[in-house]
């Protein structure tokens, strides 16, 4: 059955499966020998949380752009192709994000700067503005978010986040959704699958919705039973809350200066960001 | 597949596990009800039954997963409780001594990749990080998966997932092997191999309990049988005896009373372990 034939919601939560099927299997830009790979997972935490937080207080557009920029640099150091983060990252969050921002554009009082064709609505220049900074800073939280991701494995990254006394309950959740989003990702297209092959021709609307909030419903049903269960296999082989790794964490000169890099950048950001 | 230069006389009487009553219900329903049971250090054990018959149950309650409302569950002569097992001590005692494979490898098999994968369980219970490297690499090549060693988990066929999640648990030379159906939905290769090293593994030291409706597992894998049949244990016996007794594998429903015609023309139903089987 062709893409166009699926009903909008399942074809979006097909999508979105997809999406995240080949996120997780960009485990192996956690092996390339970029810059941010050969970062200390600790280093790597503490440079790029700082910048996240700045971009996402920041109140000028330039500072977030200059953010942006830096992020985009970072990648390509880290060898992470642009296409990657062009898919999976910016039109993601900007599709998210555009979507919230649409009623700033009209509803913000301002100089009108553009009427909207038949609807008589106008965009002013402070909702312009105001939806440009909502987007930018997510995009750009986003994309730094996504290289710390992308460039770190994943049980070194919650060992760092343990380490620098994040809440264990925190390390615990993000360990516990890595461990079974695979799971249920597999649960989810079988279900879709499932259904598509016992349906013949196309549902109105109506009853499409309906069936997605129902699958919803079974989805969320099996996701609390494979959480439990996934817990039990943990526990059965010693898991009490607590990550290790085998990896010992390290810190070289190359990681205290690109730390003072980012700190730069981070010191910049805020300064020209108030 | 039956050696039965395999089969083993029963030497020890140390119990291992001694349930008395147990009662265990999800909801209202109950799992198991008022089972008693001794399994004794060394043994080798199938708990037979079909779907939903309380062995899967039974199995998280052993591996201290599950606690029953009602009974108690005795592990070396002592309590296995929630209570206990939150001492850390204990419970790495508890879980280095005792491990569970599922029945689903895809619950079992959470990590990045096959290596962390195997570490997991060392690392929980603390050992040596020198020793775990050198323990993964020796179980890699003994369960012949080193070349899965930097794969992700979930990208493996079944039979792959299968022996990763045994070599998972296998890593800790556990004394107890608590195995859920491990030869389900494996194709007759994965299946002939996961048979021929479980009967291999531990040289006869480990008690060996199994969850299975698999009847040509049974031989190779057991020397006693406990069948199970509405949360309730049946019948009990060695390999032999519980598959000599057809009525009461077309009772527990472990066989299938099959209706042919013979060359003759005359009708019969006569019980089989498999389809082709007659």
């Amino acid at each position: 059955m062709s893409a166009k034939s699926r009903g909008p919601v399942e074809r979006s939560l097909s999508t979105f499966v997809d999406a995240l099927r080949h996120t997780f299997d960009a485990e192996e830009l956690a092996k390339k020998n970029g810059l941010l790979q050969k970062l200390d997972p600790r280093i790597k935490i503490a440079a790029i949380l700082p910048l996240i937080l700045i971009a996402a207080l920041a109140r000028q557009l330039r500072a977030i752009v200059a953010i942006f920029v830096f992020a985009v640099l970072v990648g390509l150091l880290s060898r992470v192709p642009l296409i990657t983060l062009a898919r999976r990252v910016w039109l993601a969050t900007l599709s998210f994000t555009g979507l919230i921002s649409i009623p700033a554009l009209f509803l913000t009082p301002g100089r009108a700067i553009y009427l909207l064709p038949f609807f008589s609505w106008t965009i002013t220049a402070q909702g312009l503005h105001a939806a440009t900074y909502l987007i930018m800073r997510a995009e750009t939280a986003a994309t730094l978010s996504v290289l710390l991701i992308l460039c770190t494995s994943w049980n070194n990254l919650l060992k760092a986040l343990r380490v620098l006394r994040f809440p264990i309950i925190l390390v615990v959740i993000l360990g516990m959704t890595y461990r079974y989003i695979f799971l249920l990702l597999r649960t989810a297209h079988d279900m879709f699958e499932s259904r598509r092959s016992r349906m013949v021709g196309q549902l109105p609307g109506h009853e499409l919705r309906k069936v997605a909030t129902a699958s919803a419903g079974v989805l969320m049903s099996k996701t609390l039973q494979i959480g439990e269960e996934v817990y039990l296999a943990m526990r059965s082989r010693g898991f009490r809350g607590e990550v290790y790794v085998l990896v010992e964490f390290r810190t070289s000169w190359l990681d205290w200066l690109i730390l003072g890099c980012f700190a730069t950048v981070a010191g910049f950001g805020f300064w020209f960001g108030r | 597949m039956t050696n039965p230069s395999r089969k083993r006389e029963f030497s020890v009487t140390v119990p291992i596990f001694e349930l008395r009553d147990v009662t265990y219900r999800y909801g209202k329903i109950d799992a198991l009800s008022n089972l008693d049971l001794t399994i004794l250090a060394g043994q080798r054990i199938a708990l037979l039954g079909a779907n939903g018959s309380g062995k899967s149950t039974l199995l998280s309650i052993l591996d201290g997963l599950y606690f029953p409302q009602e009974g108690s569950v005795m592990y070396c002569g002592e309590p296995l409780t929630e209570d206990r097992l939150q001492t850390q001590e204990i419970e790495f005692d508890f879980r280095r001594k005792v491990a569970l494979v599922f029945q689903n490898p895809d619950i079992q098999l959470f990590n990045p990749t096959v290596f962390d994968e195997i570490a997991f369980g060392p690392l929980q219970v603390g050992w040596p990080k020198d020793q775990i490297l050198m323990r993964v690499s020796a179980i890699l090549e003994r369960m012949e998966i080193v070349h899965l060693k930097d794969r992700a988990p979930h990208h493996l066929s079944t039979g792959e997932k299968k022996r990763v999640a045994l070599a998972s648990v296998l890593i800790l030379d556990p004394d107890v092997l608590l195995l859920d159906e491990p030869t389900a939905a494996l194709d007759p290769r994965s299946e002939s191999q996961m048979i021929d090293f479980l009967v291999n593994c531990g040289d006869g030291k480990k008690t060996v309990i199994t969850a299975t409706h698999d009847l040509d597992l049974l031989e190779d894998i057991a020397d006693y049988c406990h069948v199970f049949q509405g949360g309730q244990i049946v019948a009990a016996g060695t390999s032999d005896e519980i598959l000599r007794n057809h009525e009461l594998l077309l009772r527990t429903n472990l066989v299938h009373a099959h209706r042919h015609r013979h060359a003759s023309g005359e009708m019969h139903i006569h019980p089989h372990r498999h389809a082709h089987e007659h």
